[in-house]
């Protein structure tokens, strides 16, 4: 009996403390009612006596001038605000455009560094410099000269376009190609030209290791669709007379020491028999 | 087939064009790139295998990208993988005689890598 006592009054409480939750609630709104309308009432008042009164009248419409003003000068800030974030925006996407030409430039590089050193023959080094003339620059005829020490005469080695032998041996020192091996500066000209002299490339990139001349690569033409150097050319063109020279004289030195170690084992293999 | 998964087919003879390509497009998400070295190659690989994109070179060994690409529209299963081309041959008419083979797009060779990728993008609808 004394169990179910105890669970009425705690029932009760709890009822007692919802009602007056609710009544403060219904308090609390009717005082927010109350402050509304007589705000309600007060901008009335204000403007019923400013439309009596001339004085009143002048005083409201300078607040409202003041508020127009206030919101005029926000507007012009905000206005300001948004142009400068739109230059940035602008700033960023050129940014964007800047570093996806680089990554791809970048791409370019790595990838023709990398198959230029990827092989130790000859023959190969110099598919790969005709790969990336071909694909990565757009040549359309040019030939690739490499220089023989004893005759001191550069020798075309590979070609595309125009057949081999019809690329002239080109004395070192002399003419557009021998002037750039010995040298070692690019020589780059307007590239709208015909491949009709094959003597006078539009561009002759020499190839040199160190100090040392290795050959030449030497470019007539552009294909069609290719109507200028782009700075990633350029780049390019610095990449291959480091590279393509560096890794022509490997494979050079490789075949020789080939051949040299063949020649050994042979006397070697006669001496044991 | 994963459908968060894209398989590429690289057809080209050179090792420098195909590592450039693979460098481009490997920047896509779940890009699963194959390459063949000519169109032997890549008509064995598209044909026993899905793939959602293809770029074919025209001038290869052992059968060109033409040849390639005919054979590949000869097949019900293949008519709607996408084909770009990319080469050196600038002249309007190889454009004209790719595209009339079913070839989508025809990209000439410099490439630029990025325009590589939207166009893959765009085909592949990612």
């Amino acid at each position: 009996m004394k169990d179910q006592g105890d669970g009425r009054h705690q029932q009760a409480d709890e009822f007692l403390t919802l009602f007056r939750r609710g009544a403060e609630f219904t308090k609390e709104l009717l005082e927010e009612n109350e402050r509304l309308r007589s705000q309600l009432l007060s901008v009335e008042d204000r403007q019923n006596f400013a439309a009596r009164d001339e004085n009143e009248w002048e005083k409201l419409r300078q607040e409202l001038i003041v508020r127009i003003q206030g919101l005029e000068s926000e507007k012009e800030d905000v206005l300001l605000r948004l142009e400068a974030v739109e230059e940035e925006n602008r700033h960023f996407a050129g940014r964007y455009l800047e570093v996806e030409e680089e990554n791809n430039n970048l791409a370019n590089l790595y990838v023709s560094s990398y198959q230029l050193h990827s092989t130790l023959d000859l023959g190969e080094v110099l598919k790969i410099i005709i790969e990336i003339v071909i694909n990565l620059i757009g040549a359309e005829v040019f030939t690739v000269y490499v220089l023989d020490e004893r005759t001191g005469q550069l020798e075309a080695v590979a070609a595309e376009g125009v057949p081999l032998e019809r690329f002239p041996r080109m004395p070192l020192g002399t003419g557009v190609v021998g002037s750039a091996v010995e040298t070692g500066e690019t020589s780059c000209e307007d590239p709208s030209g015909e491949a009709d002299d094959l003597t006078r490339p539009i561009v002759c990139i020499p190839l040199r290791v160190e100090e040392r001349p290795i050959g030449a690569i030497a470019i007539f033409s552009l294909l069609a669709q290719k109507d200028g150097f782009s700075p990633l050319d350029h780049e390019l063109f610095t990449l291959l007379a480091g590279h393509a020279a560096t890794a022509i004289f490997a494979a050079q030195l490789y075949g020789q020491s080939e051949r040299k170690l063949n020649t050994i084992q042979g006397f070697i293999d006669l001496l044991t028999k | 087939m994963d459908r968060d998964k894209h398989r590429i087919l690289i057809v080209e003879d050179s090792p420098t064009m195909r590592q450039l390509l693979v460098f481009a497009l490997k920047r896509l998400k779940g890009a699963e790139i194959v390459e063949a070295a000519d169109g032997m190659d890549g008509l064995r690989k598209v044909t026993s295998d899905d793939y959602d994109l293809a770029l074919v070179d025209i001038n290869m060994p052992v059968m060109d990208g033409l040849k390639l690409i005919s054979l590949i529209r000869a097949e019900d299963a293949l008519r709607e993988m996408p084909i770009v081309v990319i080469t050196t041959e600038g002249a309007k008419e190889d454009r004209e005689r790719a595209l009339a083979l079913g070839a989508n797009e025809y990209l000439t060779k410099p490439i630029q890598a990025n325009r590589v990728l939207s166009l893959a993008k765009s085909l592949l609808k990612i």
